[in-house]
């Protein structure tokens, strides 16, 4: 690393495959970046882009038949340490320390992630005994706490309640009151308000930024939503395929973006600032299927600068192009 | 409006057979005679419980909803979820039956209140009244061929030969993208993007004046949403169709709209043309919902309003207005009585109390050549 200080966590050439019957799909395709200390690092891209993935394996656990097949996601612990979560077994202990521990994470859909038959309190109490030597009694206090960190009211009496009686934006904080009841210095939100509605939404980013203030942990979030990246993030991965395609600083991709993926996107996007009844520059065609991956760059048949014979041939390679700026289009090179 | 106007496709199948055929027929649509009016429309579903599944209370979805939709214009429902945009739809289509109120939908001159209207004249009132759905998976039947998928509404009212109806289905296959060679394939070899094309194509068939779409983009990725979103104001412009377009996005529903209507738990709050509610909004809910959406520039991250709570239950709405426990402009006033609609600027309807002393704050179109407009 030239940086003299070490990224939270850093994630080289990490390689994540499906190996079904019908053919192997490469979820994550080489895909390195870096998550640093106290930041928030926004992973932007469709469905398909492998954005989900990529917290899984950071995570380890990937659903069968998915493995990673190479690559390194290097963690740094508490004590300066580091550590290879790819050299970890998945369900060992080691990893299990790690997985609510140093990295918390935050779902999409609150609902199928909390279980319907045990109470909010029941859910919680054990992540906080799984990873802290304390009594029933003192897990019972902190997690109470934790639900009233998060802003839900009555927490004494919301603890011993189900998920479903909690309404969705309840849910979302009450799941970001799981993932950080053992202080995580990393949480990894995977879409966390894309079910919710924008009022709500709002709520819960702002709930994010105050708990990242008071806590300095780093946050991965993940999602489709480039209003939400805008908002919230330090630095910005934006993947395409499996890949990534793009990446730097907030301002620079929003305000100077070079693939030409990150350029139509942004264009395409529908804003409240612009005006009435425009018609938009849309992005042709589709996401393909992981099956009929294109050849070479796997954004070049939506492409409108690909170069006929090179970008349908080669795979362009993620280059640095400036300080902190990564892309991956032949266009500069 | 005289019967001369009337465009080809609201009348019966003619003598030859043949379904209205695309193209300008509607295109004199867009002057300003309501095609459809919905005066004080409620639905309220009863909630049951015990034995003997007594009614305990009420879920007022839809509270005394009232609007105008033009001929050939773009109104937009907005809410978040709960609020009752989509039980509007469904009542202004008739699939559930309204608890009181009026749908007036303009018919040869006439206006049929499709609330009421019994069901063998309802039949007929369908063909121009169609709608487009959310979730381009499963609303389309996986058994069903793109062209059964297209036709059937065309069978269902029992338009034209077999050849004519699959002459039309290449028709609408072309008018919406996609290419008439793949209609004897099934939805789950399309896109997101395309099934949701297909779900055009359906609700075009029988030649529609008014068309609802119910979250037409919002379970699409958002490369796709923009080309979603320009055929279907190209299609307006070609068809002269009258959208009611109900959404949750506010980005969304700016590039589609003319007229937006907010509405929160039941009521609609505040009705506007699009530029005017987006600059100026006159109710504290739409300066919230619209200050509420992140925006896609990072310079731009500002001081939001955050609303604190949740939105009220509607089958136990609080007194007054709706909005009050949210509010923070709250009067006494708000708390005891339930504002009226009045008319704050030309067009521009909005129901509280304060409407006229606050000064909100609105969404501000960036400089030419900032932030986004000026790539590539």
């Amino acid at each position: 690393m030239p940086n003299a200080t070490k990224p939270l966590l850093s994630v080289r050439n990490l390689r994540t495959s499906f190996f079904q019957d019908e053919g192997t799909t490469k979820a994550v395709d080489d895909a390195s970046f870096d998550v640093a200390a106290g930041k928030t690092l926004g992973i932007v891209g469709e469905s398909g882009c492998g954005k989900s993935v990529t917290a899984q394996s950071i995570l380890r656990i990937v659903d069968r038949p998915g493995r990673i097949v190479n690559g390194e996601i290097v963690l740094t612990r508490a004590d300066g340490s580091q550590t290879d979560l790819v050299k970890l077994e998945a369900s060992g202990p080691e990893m299990r320390s790690i997985r609510g521990g140093d990295i918390g994470l935050v779902f999409q859909e609150p609902m199928t992630s909390f279980s319907p038959v045990h109470t909010i309190g029941a859910q919680l109490i054990e992540a906080v005994l799984l990873h802290n030597a304390v009594s029933r009694k003192e897990a019972r206090r902190r997690g109470i706490e934790a639900l009233r960190s998060v802003g839900i009211p009555k927490p004494e009496r919301r603890i011993d309640e189900y998920s479903f009686e909690l309404s969705g934006g309840l849910r979302q904080r009450a799941m970001i009151a799981v993932a950080l009841s053992c202080d995580p210095r990393l949480l990894i939100a995977d879409e966390p308000t894309t079910a919710l509605d924008v009022t709500t939404q709002a709520q819960i980013l702002d709930l994010l930024r105050k708990l990242q203030r008071e806590r300095g942990m780093a946050i991965m979030l993940i999602t489709h939503n480039l209003g939400v990246v805008a908002e919230m993030a330090d630095d910005v991965v934006v993947m395409y395929l499996g890949r990534v395609v793009e990446q730097g600083n907030v301002d620079d991709i929003f305000h100077d973006p070079k693939h030409p993926y990150t350029k139509a996107l942004l264009q395409s996007i529908p804003s409240i600032d612009s005006a009435p009844r425009s018609k938009l520059p849309a992005i042709s065609g589709s996401i393909p299927h992981p099956f009929n991956r294109p050849k070479g760059c796997p954004f070049h048949p939506r492409c409108i600068s690909s170069i006929a014979g090179r970008c349908d041939t080669d795979e362009p390679l993620l280059k640095p192009i400036g300080a902190g700026r990564q892309v991956s289009c032949f266009l500069y090179e | 409006m005289s019967a001369a106007g009337l465009p080809q496709g609201t009348r019966p199948p003619g003598g030859d057979g043949r379904a209205a055929t695309l193209g300008g027929d509607h295109a004199a649509g867009s002057d300003t005679t309501a095609l459809l009016e919905v005066k004080g429309l409620k639905k309220y579903f009863p909630i049951r419980r015990g034995f003997l599944q007594k009614t305990v209370g009420q879920v007022k979805a839809v509270d005394d909803v009232s609007f105008v939709l033009n001929r050939g214009e773009t109104l937009s429902l907005v809410g978040e979820s709960g609020c009752g945009k989509t039980t509007t739809a469904r009542c202004i289509l008739r699939a559930v039956k309204p608890t009181a109120g009026q749908v007036l939908l303009s018919d040869g001159g006439e206006m049929l209140d499709v609330a009421t209207l019994p069901k063998s004249r309802l039949r007929g009132l369908r063909r121009q009244m169609q709608m487009i759905f959310q979730d381009p998976f499963s609303s389309l039947n996986p058994r069903m061929t793109l062209l059964d998928i297209v036709g059937e509404p065309l069978l269902v009212h029992g338009v034209g030969s077999v050849q004519d109806r699959t002459d039309r289905v290449v028709e609408l296959l072309r008018l919406v993208g996609l290419r008439p060679e793949y209609m004897q394939r099934y939805p789950h070899a399309f896109s997101g993007g395309q099934r949701q094309r297909i779900g055009i194509a359906r609700a075009l068939a029988l030649n529609p004046r008014l068309v609802v779409a119910d979250e037409p983009v919002s379970a699409l990725d958002v490369s796709v949403q923009a080309q979603i979103l320009n055929l279907l104001l190209e299609l307006q412009d070609r068809l002269g169709l009258t959208y009611l377009f109900v959404a949750h996005d506010l980005s969304v529903v700016k590039h589609i709209s003319e007229r937006v209507a907010v509405m929160y738990v039941g009521r609609i709050v505040e009705t506007a043309p699009t530029e005017a509610l987006f600059a100026s909004p006159k109710h504290p809910y739409t300066e919230a919902l619209l200050s509420a959406v992140p925006k896609p520039d990072p310079r731009a991250r500002s001081e939001r309003i955050i609303l604190q709570g949740e939105v009220a239950d509607p089958a136990n709405t609080p007194p007054g207005c709706h909005f009050h426990p949210r509010c923070s402009y709250a009067q006494a006033v708000c708390r005891e009585k339930a504002p009226v609609q009045q008319e704050i600027a030309p067009n521009h309807f909005v129901s509280c109390h304060r409407a006229s002393e606050l000064s909100l704050r609105g969404v501000h179109r960036p400089m030419a050549g900032g932030g986004l407009t000026s790539h590539r």
